[in-house]
């Protein structure tokens, strides 16, 4: 539960211009897609969002505080792919946040604390359907599961918002559509703030509250470094969706 | 067909695999009986017979002089300053390794040293070592850890460079610090490709005991090839020499064995 602020935000990579004048609003427990064609610095938007890269001019803030400039445990992510860590089962991917969160040293839970950690994500789990498979390594799921159990882990750890880069993207129709139900029931049921990076524009409004579309306003090849990406379209779905009050 | 496409099933398999073997012991034996057919003092080709005497007389019979059994004290001599060896190599690979591949900072500061410490040959370094550290055990097992050591942290750094930054990322977002990151994502990760590497080390690593072991030792299963060398014992150098690479492949085949036992979610990893 964060509201997010873009302040004039400009990135450029040298003499390359990504993204220029990105100016923008986030409302709490909203929804964001952001969309355009590849190329258009909706990722490097994500990336900055992350803390993975700083802005080149103006500032990001979370609740009118500015970002902290590294990736950290209020921004939960789920990637395209290498989301989950291949050496850990299912059940250990999910416990990890907790781990991390509780024990600096070791980075693990032993006794009492670890079996409430167990139930806590036995639970959750459950609710992403990966009951059963607790004790699988990554690699023996399909490509719908793992992004589920990416999803479970970044929420296990209780992010305000979460950030999703194409997390769908690989997936077939129909796992995707069962996903897409998984994802609205999620943003629901947490405290979230949701952005995520798409390129299909049908998930963007079936899932979004608000859509963005990145676009070069300037596209000749002489202009193309020298002129960014800016926000072309920003859309609000109606009618409105909000999440469900908790 | 195109041979290209020829697979050979599993019997066919391990009749080729064996070939190899069986025509070097046959060609060995046809020219070990032509040449004793013509002298039988001959050495250059010592017959079956001479060689399982001499077996009989390095690891069956205690030696009259020294009072123990020769091959099992050259033995267990060199394996001791070969595991000692690997044993500080890779500990130290493992922490370097790491610290290199994940802190900038440290790759700053060390990868370059370790680039060009690499490639200082090794032996060239031994006379240092004997004049430095004397002959005894501790030449020996710092020119193994010397000749290997750089090549494990270089290989390992590349291990840790190359797993996804997503992974890092996603690491640092669910709170890990710097050195949870290190714990429970890179360290179990690298671990099974530190085996890999090892595996890769064994080879340099005997040839850097055998010829410490040639210049100045006492002991061990490099001084006795070579001290019987001066005799034209190839009665000795022989079973030495197989039994020398029958150690390397059992340390081998168990590193394999360790890491598929360990690491059993590596192998999906490496066949992406």
């Amino acid at each position: 539960m964060s509201a997010i602020r873009f302040d004039n935000v400009w990135k450029e990579y040298g003499d390359h211009i990504v993204l220029e004048r990105i100016s923008l609003d986030v409302a709490s427990r909203a929804f964001i897609a952001l969309v355009g064609p590849s190329g258009c610095g909706k990722t490097t938007f994500l990336r900055m969002l992350l803390g993975e890269e700083r802005p080149t001019r103006g500032q990001i803030l979370v609740d009118g505080v500015p970002l902290k400039p590294e990736p950290d445990a209020d921004r939960g992510v789920v990637f395209q792919r290498y989301s989950v860590f291949p050496h850990l089962t299912v059940l250990q991917n999910v416990l990890l946040g907790r781990e991390l969160q509780h024990s600096k040293i070791i980075g693990r839970l032993l006794g009492a604390s670890k079996r409430k950690a167990v139930d806590e994500a036995m639970a959750l789990l459950a609710e992403v359907g990966l009951s059963g498979h607790e004790d699988k390594y990554p690699a023996a799921l399909s490509g719908g599961m793992q992004q589920r159990l990416a999803l479970a882990q970044a929420i296990m750890r209780g992010p305000k918002i979460l950030l999703l880069d194409e997390p769908f993207g690989a997936l077939d129709p129909g796992i995707r559509a069962d996903i897409h139900v998984l994802m609205k029931r999620l943003w629901n049921e947490t405290e979230l703030t949701v952005v995520m990076v798409t390129h299909d524009l049908s998930e963007a409004f079936r899932l979004a509250t608000r859509v963005i579309a990145f676009e070069r306003s300037r596209n000749r090849p002489e202009e193309r470094e020298r002129y960014g990406a800016t926000i072309s379209r920003d859309l609000e779905i109606f009618p409105r969706r909000i999440a469900a009050a908790r | 067909m195109r041979l290209m496409n020829l697979k050979p099933g599993r019997q066919a398999r391990f009749v080729l695999a064996g070939l190899p073997f069986v025509l070097l012991v046959a060609a060995y034996f046809i020219g070990s009986g032509m040449r004793l057919a013509e002298n039988p003092n001959d050495k250059l080709l010592p017959a079956l017979s001479s060689m399982a005497q001499a077996v009989k007389h390095m690891a069956f019979e205690t030696d009259v002089r020294t009072g123990s059994i020769l091959m099992l004290s050259d033995t267990l001599a060199s394996l001791g300053r070969l595991l000692w060896a690997l044993a500080i190599s890779t500990s130290a690979a493992l922490v370097l390794g790491i610290a290199i591949g994940l802190l900038p900072g440290a790759n700053a500061l060390l990868a370059p040293f370790v680039g060009v410490a690499s490639m200082v040959p090794p032996l060239a370094l031994l006379p240092i070592l004997f004049i430095v550290m004397g002959l005894g055990e501790n030449s020996k097992v710092a020119l193994i850890v010397i000749g290997t050591l750089p090549c494990i942290i270089r290989d390992l750094t590349m291990r840790v460079l190359e797993l996804p930054r997503e992974q890092l990322i996603k690491a640092q977002t669910l709170g890990a610090s710097t050195w949870q990151v290190a714990l429970r994502v890179v360290l179990p990760q690298i671990l099974p490709r530190l085996i890999d590497s090892l595996r890769l080390q064994l080879g340099p690593a005997w040839l850097f005991l055998i010829a410490a072991e040639a210049i100045a030792s006492d002991s061990g299963l490099g001084y006795r090839i070579f001290l019987v060398r001066r005799y034209l014992a190839m009665d000795v150098i022989i079973p030495y020499v197989i039994w020398i690479t029958f150690l390397a492949f059992l340390m081998d085949a168990g590193l394999r064995l360790l890491q598929r036992k360990l690491f059993p979610w590596f192998a999906s990893v490496r066949a992406e």
